[in-house]
């Protein structure tokens, strides 16, 4: 039986309580169970997590999260009809769309036509209900069980997707993982799971977005496994409704040889922290880890990376951009761990911020932890409005105030960006990105 | 009426007065070379009429086309046809150069009633444009200015020139760092514009340019003021002589 003595806010109990009445009907077997049960535990020892946890420092949930919703339900029929016209914001970019209501896995809304050989599709629920070995292997393996939001998510886990891509196949058209939250201010708590064999070659859009006027909580979680010699590019995009509260957590394995890109656009939701769990655990590896984050009115968004390189000759770039305007919050913290075997590491961290109100604010900490002696690596971090001289410049070309002040905006994100692969994609993120600065006018 | 007209202009960096009372008239058809020692406000006056942040009058005033400039935004300045070739050009990182040039070109002809130029018709006048000056066709697709050198930097201020067709063109130095080649390609450029309708103010500090772009009539412009006004002999004087004694002359 779990220990509440430490539990003391009221987002807290109703937490305890959703979790004492919801223990019994969560999907899984007595491992999973078990699983939940260490999961909840640390949650009832350890609380939200709060600013005196280093990791957290920047984003108090337990002050962030004044009280906790209740547990979404099943989406009714109104939801799943809203639900047909999200994920606009890729145009006419082909994907594979997986739709998920308020965390559930929704069928009808999905395309499982015509799978691609070696593609594997299902969902969390069923792969839990049927005891799925592979799910069970790879399920908290990746994911740090000492995080709290991670904990929260594998105590109260229900749904998401799984998918497995076959050694060698090469995936064309990106799988979009699209999660809409309904009108209910309910809290979710999709666990995902990717794991991609030998050689496999994906792409995976991995999309956010609800109602504004909701208050929602949403906590994802996506484990993945990226094998020898694969190639994932993963897209997060986070446009949740401007009342939302959104944590997510990226964990994955990147195995030797292989090629691993993780972008995430953030963009919409009150409360944002987006953390990222990174291990270079096989040789000669090459990540892009970027993003790209505008903010305005009093959001607030924390990326937190921590990019974990244990084996040896391993690439990484880390390049995050983020425009405040307003009262907006921006955080970012990176985390570079250089082991002791992890030679010939060439990692390189590069964060700017770029303030377009002097009430708008900026944190930004990179890290580099070295342990290995023949290595590259090296982090950059500046926060700071725009450039003078060069608007004035476009400015006396004709160009007007807020024209430039776009036109340099856009040149800014463009560098995360443009780490995209996908050029359609590309084009699609940098409309919503214009978009966003007509609004600002 | 001159298409420029600055009466009496004082001007200051953070308080500092550096132009100080500044008379000039430049008219439709004209160039006009200013000429002086570094430091005398060549450029301030240039940034003045640009309108660059900073760069604040306090005294006089000027006219574009019989308006108040400084009742004018920079960009509006730039659709009213003012024109700057920097003498420091900018690099912009990210911004493409041809979408720079279209982004100023339509934003020049939405504010005086002009339909936008489409994208083939654009991409033509680019070429051909560019071509006239010897600009290479990959200098455009690089980032503004990035990576240029110092010559490129300015063969693309002139090719902006001659894309926007401003009617007065401030040439701050354009001449600094080109070889004589180089020289020859943005003096031709500038000739080629020259028209009944429109006027040049060549910053300069020596009198070399002036062989390519020959003046109506050349100031020195010493300690923010104008000491003389003649006509292009004097541009040959002054490299015969120096400017020592306009430094003299202004101080006392
Ligand atoms: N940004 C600035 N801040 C302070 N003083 C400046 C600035 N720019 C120019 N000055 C000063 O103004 C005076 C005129 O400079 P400038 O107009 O650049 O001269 P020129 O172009 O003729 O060489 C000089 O004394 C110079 O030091
Ligand atoms: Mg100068």
């Amino acid at each position: 039986m779990t220990d509440v003595k430490v539990i003391k806010t009221a987002a807290e109990t109703t937490l305890a309580n959703a979790f004492a009445e919801a223990r019994a009907r969560l999907p899984g077997d007595d491992a999973i169970a078990a699983q939940r049960e260490a999961a909840f535990e640390l949650f009832a020892k350890e609380g939200l997590p709060h600013r005196r946890i280093e990791e957290w420092k920047y984003t108090d949930l337990r002050a962030l999260m004044r009280e906790a919703k209740p547990l979404a339900g099943a989406p009714d029929a109104a939801a799943r009809e809203r639900a047909k016209t999200a994920g606009a914001l890729l145009g006419d970019v082909e994907t594979r769309r997986l739709v998920f209501v308020d965390g559930v896995f929704v069928a009808e809304l999905s395309d499982l036509s015509g799978l691609e050989r070696g593609l594997q599709i299902g969902s969390l629920a069923a792969a839990l209900a049927e005891g799925d070995p592979t799910v069970l292997g790879h399920l908290g393996k990746l994911a740090p069980a000492r995080d709290v939001a991670v904990a929260l998510n594998t105590a109260f886990m229900g749904d998401g997707a799984v998918i497995r891509i076959g050694a060698g196949a090469t995936i064309e058209r990106p799988l979009h993982l699209l999660f809409v939250a309904s009108q209910k201010p309910a809290a979710t708590f999709a666990r995902s799971l990717v794991v991609a064999a030998p050689g496999a070659r994906a792409m995976i859009i991995e999309g956010y977005e609800g109602p504004a006027g909701s208050e929602y909580q949403v906590n994802s979680a996506l484990e993945m496994v990226v094998g020898d010699r694969a190639h994932v590019d993963l897209v997060k995009i986070i446009t949740e409704g401007a009342d939302a509260l959104h944590v997510s957590t990226l964990a994955a394995a990147v195995a030797a040889n292989a090629r691993f890109n993780a972008f995430t656009f953030t963009l919409g939701g009150a409360v944002i922290r987006n953390q990222m769990f990174l291990n270079f655990d096989g040789e000669d590896t090459v990540a892009g880890i970027r993003g790209a984050t505008l903010l305005k009115d009093r959001q607030h968004a924390d990326t937190t990376l921590f990019a974990n390189h244990i084996a040896a000759g391993c690439q990484s770039r880390e390049v995050f951009k983020a425009v405040l305007d307003d009262d907006a919050h921006g955080v970012f913290q990176g985390r570079i761990v250089v082991r002791r075997g992890a030679q010939k590491t060439d990692a390189k961290m590069m964060t700017r911020a770029l303030l377009l109100s002097e009430r708008a604010e900026a944190d930004n900490k990179p890290e580099l932890e070295i342990f290995a002696d023949d290595v590259q690596c090296g982090h950059g971090a500046t926060a700071g409005a725009l450039d003078e001289e060069l608007k004035f410049y476009l400015m006396a070309r004709g160009i007007p105030a807020a024209e430039a002040e776009g036109l340099l905006i856009q040149a800014f994100l463009g560098e995360a960006i443009d780490g995209i692969e996908h050029a359609g994609l590309r084009e699609a993120l940098m409309e919503r990105v214009a978009a966003w600065l007509k609004a600002r006018g | 009426m001159a298409l420029l007209e600055v009466t009496n202009l004082h001007a200051g960096i953070d308080g500092k007065e550096i132009l100080r009372g500044v008379d000039l008239a430049v008219k439709a058809g004209e160039v006009h070379a200013i000429m002086g020692p570094n430091g005398s406000g060549k450029s301030t006056l240039a940034y003045v009429f640009a309108g660059k942040n900073g760069y604040e009058p306090t005294a006089g005033e000027v006219r574009f086309d019989g308006k108040d400039l400084f009742e004018m935004e920079p960009d509006e300045r730039a659709a009213a046809g003012l024109f700057l070739a920097f003498q420091y050009p900018l690099e912009i990182p990210g911004v493409a150069t041809m979408t720079f040039l279209r982004t100023a070109l339509n934003a020049q002809r939405k504010k005086r009633g002009a339909p936008e130029l489409s994208t083939p018709d654009f991409i033509k006048r680019v070429r051909e444009v560019a071509r006239n000056l010897g600009v290479d066709q990959e200098m455009l697709r690089r980032a503004v200015n990035v990576g240029f050198s110092g010559g490129e930097k300015k063969r693309n201020e002139v090719l902006q020139m001659a894309l926007l067709e401003p009617r007065l063109a401030v040439l701050d130095e354009t001449d600094s760092g080109l070889d004589i080649d180089a020289l020859k390609i943005v003096a031709d450029g500038v000739n080629r514009l020259r028209s009944p309708q429109r006027a040049f103010l060549v910053i300069t500090h020596y009198q070399r340019l002036l062989n390519y772009i020959v003046p109506d009539v050349v100031h020195v412009l010493s300690r923010g003021r104008i000491v003389k006004t003649g006509g292009k002999e004097l541009a040959l004087e002054l490299e015969a002589r120096g400017y020592a004694e306009y430094q003299e002359e202004a101080v006392a």
